[in-house]
């Protein structure tokens, strides 16, 4: 039987960690996901789980850690958040090209600098092509299940990859929310056992990892790697349909809400699409014609299942919560994947983008509703007057 | 040189699943000195076998002898004469710079291209 507990996301994040019991965990804390790992080394010494905890001196040994582990067979998670995901990002590489199927919760957080500890996505925009299967998490909830969804994702052996599961700092990764917890035995025999086909461990059939590959194969090894993450399409929406009949849920590659029938509608990934449906609903309590899509599998980025929900739109907005510089006038990263997404697909819309909340800044419904009402003057006019907004920076 | 593979062939992450097969990886080629075995001088101490990170040095181990090096797989690195007690000797009594060419020495460093 499953049941409803008061828990912040991280502590979400380190009860899914628990039921899943993993080989080994190696972090290293970092604010905003420190909670979950101590609650996790707290598990470990109540002996609430089995696993072996490293304590390691830095992320860069953190990931290194988890792959040494992974090569070993065995079934590995870590966590982290900004800074601790660009101290790591050599081995965040390598993890993905070794195909360790590693879990990890990445708790967003602002880059410096200038140095800060709240909520942007700016962290996990710089690993965006590193090879990691990347989901994101609205709620604590989704954090929960995405995380217990993601061991299967990674370790399917059509995948062997990497998966990072997304969830706003201090914003939910903090804040206390009711998360209905199944049970023990039941996220158990849903993550299953972990068997490998090939471990470091195996003597009696002994491998080499991380050799020299040249001009000669290095090649091979990343169009082989190119397509594991196509095949991982398919695998997370058949982990999704799996989990979303044992547990009663509604996973699939993004969540479309009111968008049927919208006439405009906003993309907007994490936490601040918790704060859109409000808006949508305000909105369409006074009959106007509002959508919101929210993201959840941004790597592999779904561009054609995209292209499709959107096709009908007069017009379209994405929200950033971290910028491209230079690019398209200093537009964010969703917007710019998913403007290719539309155009490669044929669908034109006019669109635009609003760049919010960097370095944990507040978004506020009001400024939500700002976006729509931009939206439906752009859906009247056809015509976009500004390519990227900055919502509520000071002048 | 062996058929190279494609992508669909070879073993997912990288991972070379053969045992032992750095020996078909000739890493002769690497080098820019060659060691050169002055067995006369040689007292067959195996410390360059104890040291060569390529083991490359070749030994006839049923009568305890430093026979010579394999120079396909032999980087030039040098380790081998750098540890060699009779080299130390040569240059101690010597009194005067020895170079690492230099005939009196048990394992001596040539320039590769040149003659012996």
């Amino acid at each position: 039987m499953s049941k409803y507990e008061a828990l912040t996301g991280d502590q979400a994040v380190a009860t899914a960690m628990r039921q899943i019991n993993p080989d080994v965990v190696a972090a290293y804390p970092i604010t905003p996901q420190t909670e979950t790992v101590e609650f996790f080394a707290e598990y470990v010494a109540n002996g609430e789980v089995t696993t072996d905890f490293i304590c390691v001196e830095s992320e860069h040994s953190a990931m290194s850690a988890c792959v040494g582990a992974s090569a070993a067979g065995a079934r590995v998670m870590t966590a982290t958040s900004s800074q601790g995901l660009a101290l790591m990002w050599e081995v965040v590489y390598i993890a993905a090209s070794y195909r360790c199927p590693i879990v990890m919760s990445l708790v967003n957080r602002a880059l410096s600098g200038p140095i800060n500890i709240h909520c942007d996505h700016s962290d996990v925009m710089g690993v965006r092509d590193s090879g990691w299967i990347i989901l994101f998490s609205e709620n604590n909830q989704e954090a929960y299940d995405n995380v217990i969804q993601a061991v299967r994702i990674a370790e399917h052996p059509d995948v062997l990859l990497p998966v990072m599961v997304c969830q706003d700092g201090f914003i939910t990764s903090h804040a206390m929310e009711r998360v209905e917890v199944y049970d023990d035995a039941d996220v158990k025999a849903f993550v299953g056992t972990y068997r490998p086909k090939q471990s470091l461990l195996d003597v009696d059939n002994p491998m080499t990892y991380g050799a020299l590959h040249f001009y000669d194969y290095y090649y091979e090894s990343k169009r082989q790697q190119a397509e594991a993450m196509e095949r991982a399409r398919r695998v997370v929406l058949e982990v999704a349909d799996e989990f979303n009949r044992k547990f009663q849920r509604n996973y699939g590659l993004f969540e479309a809400y009111r968008l049927d029938d919208a006439e405009v509608a906003v993309v907007v990934a994490n936490s601040t699409a918790g704060t859109a449906k409000v808006v949508v609903d305000n909105l369409r309590a006074q009959g106007l014609k509002v959508g919101l899509l929210k993201p959840r599998v941004f790597r592999p980025f779904p561009a054609k299942e995209l292209a499709g929900a959107l096709s009908h739109l007069k017009a379209l907005a994405v929200m950033d919560r971290s910028i491209a510089f230079g690019y398209l006038d200093n537009a964010g990263p969703l917007f710019v994947d998913l403007a290719a997404a539309l155009a490669l697909n044929g669908i034109h819309i006019p669109m635009a983008d609003y760049i919010f909340g960097l370095g944990g800044r507040d978004i506020k419904p009001s400024e939500i509703e700002s976006v729509y009402r931009d939206l439906l003057r752009v859906a009247e006019t056809g015509k976009v007057e500004r390519l990227v907004t900055y919502l509520s920076v000071r002048e | 040189m062996a058929q190279l593979k494609g992508w669909r062939e070879i073993p997912i992450g990288g991972v070379i699943v053969e045992a032992g097969n750095a020996v078909e990886y000739k890493t002769g080629g690497w080098r820019a000195f060659r060691p050169v075995f002055g067995q006369a001088q040689c007292i067959h101490c195996f410390q360059c076998w104890l040291f060569c990170p390529d083991s490359s040095i070749l030994v006839d181990a049923e009568n305890e002898k430093m026979v010579g090096f394999d120079l396909d797989h032999c980087k030039g690195c040098g380790i081998c004469a750098s540890v060699c007690p009779v080299n130390a000797k040569v240059i101690r009594q010597a009194g005067e710079k020895v170079n690492r060419d230099d005939p009196r020495l048990c394992i001596r460093m040539v320039e590769e291209g040149k003659a012996e």
